[in-house]
């Protein structure tokens, strides 16, 4: 609301940091997604696995 | 679609099965937006595993060959907020989790950064935070992340920028409760960090 007019270099600066904070954005994530899958989300997936049965 | 006009309920073994394999693929997708919906490791888990099931449960109604991973990631973002709705102290439940989240990475010999930017994920609305990681760190293209969210293309586009710079603000004053970490020093890392990757590239 406030932000004074920017230099040039001030500009470049907030872009580099925001591809800094998106490569860490990115990485954060992936580091999530490879982690090992608990064993529970393919049973329970084993289990839904009786086509028509009213089991639940 | 496809079925609707179908009323015997056959079930289709080698069409469940491509959808069972294509949902397995994506449940390290689902747990990760899951956390970073919580930034909790055991409520992300319960709602990862309530979205798979009641993806599987849907899955007479997606058509194969469209997008799965936007169709569930939004049932797992539907069903986040309906949890949330539900619950009686949900303000409470949300303080408690970022508490949680402050104990929990109060770790020093972890990596200070990616702690920082969690944390300051941590401190954006659900709204904005959703946005940005779609977008930011899922891969999913602006119109994509408005499905899912449910929202105008335009509407994801302002989140995810003001998300942007609310969490460069955050990093760049060091405004993430973290006890004796030097304002500025976060975003240090973060760039620092971030020269070192595009150099491996």
């Amino acid at each position: 609301m406030t932000d004074p007019p920017k230099s040039p270099a001030a500009v470049d600066e907030a872009r580099l940091r925001q591809q800094a904070i998106g490569a860490k954005l990115r990485q954060m994530f992936d580091e999530l997604v490879n982690e090992p899958v608990p064993e529970e989300f393919l049973d329970i997936l084993r289990r839904g696995d009786t086509p028509g049965s009213g089991n639940g | 679609m496809a079925g609707a006009d179908r009323s015997n309920h056959a079930p289709d073994l080698a069409r469940d099965s491509a959808f069972k394999a294509e949902l397995v693929a994506l449940i390290p997708h689902l747990r990760a937006f899951a956390r970073t919906l919580t930034g909790d490791p055991t409520a992300a888990d319960d709602l990862a595993q309530d979205a798979m099931m009641k993806a599987w449960d849907a899955r007479a109604s997606f058509e194969m060959g469209t997008n799965m991973k936007a169709w569930t990631f939004m049932i797992l973002r539907n069903q986040f907020y309906s949890e949330k709705r539900r619950s009686w102290r949900q303000s409470q439940l949300d303080q408690e989790a970022a508490e949680r989240t402050l104990v929990a990475i109060d770790d020093p010999s972890s990596p200070v950064a990616l702690d920082e930017l969690r944390l300051g994920l941590g401190m954006l609305p659900n709204e904005q935070r959703e946005a940005l990681v779609l977008v930011g760190a899922g891969g999913f293209a602006y119109e994509e992340a408005a499905e899912i969210c449910g929202c105008a293309v335009g509407t994801v586009k302002s989140r995810v920028s003001r998300a942007r710079r609310a969490l460069q603000a955050i990093l760049v004053r060091g405004d993430y409760r973290r006890d004796g970490g030097a304002a500025g020093e976060a975003m240090g890392s973060i760039l620092a960090d971030a020269e070192r990757l595009s150099a491996l590239r």
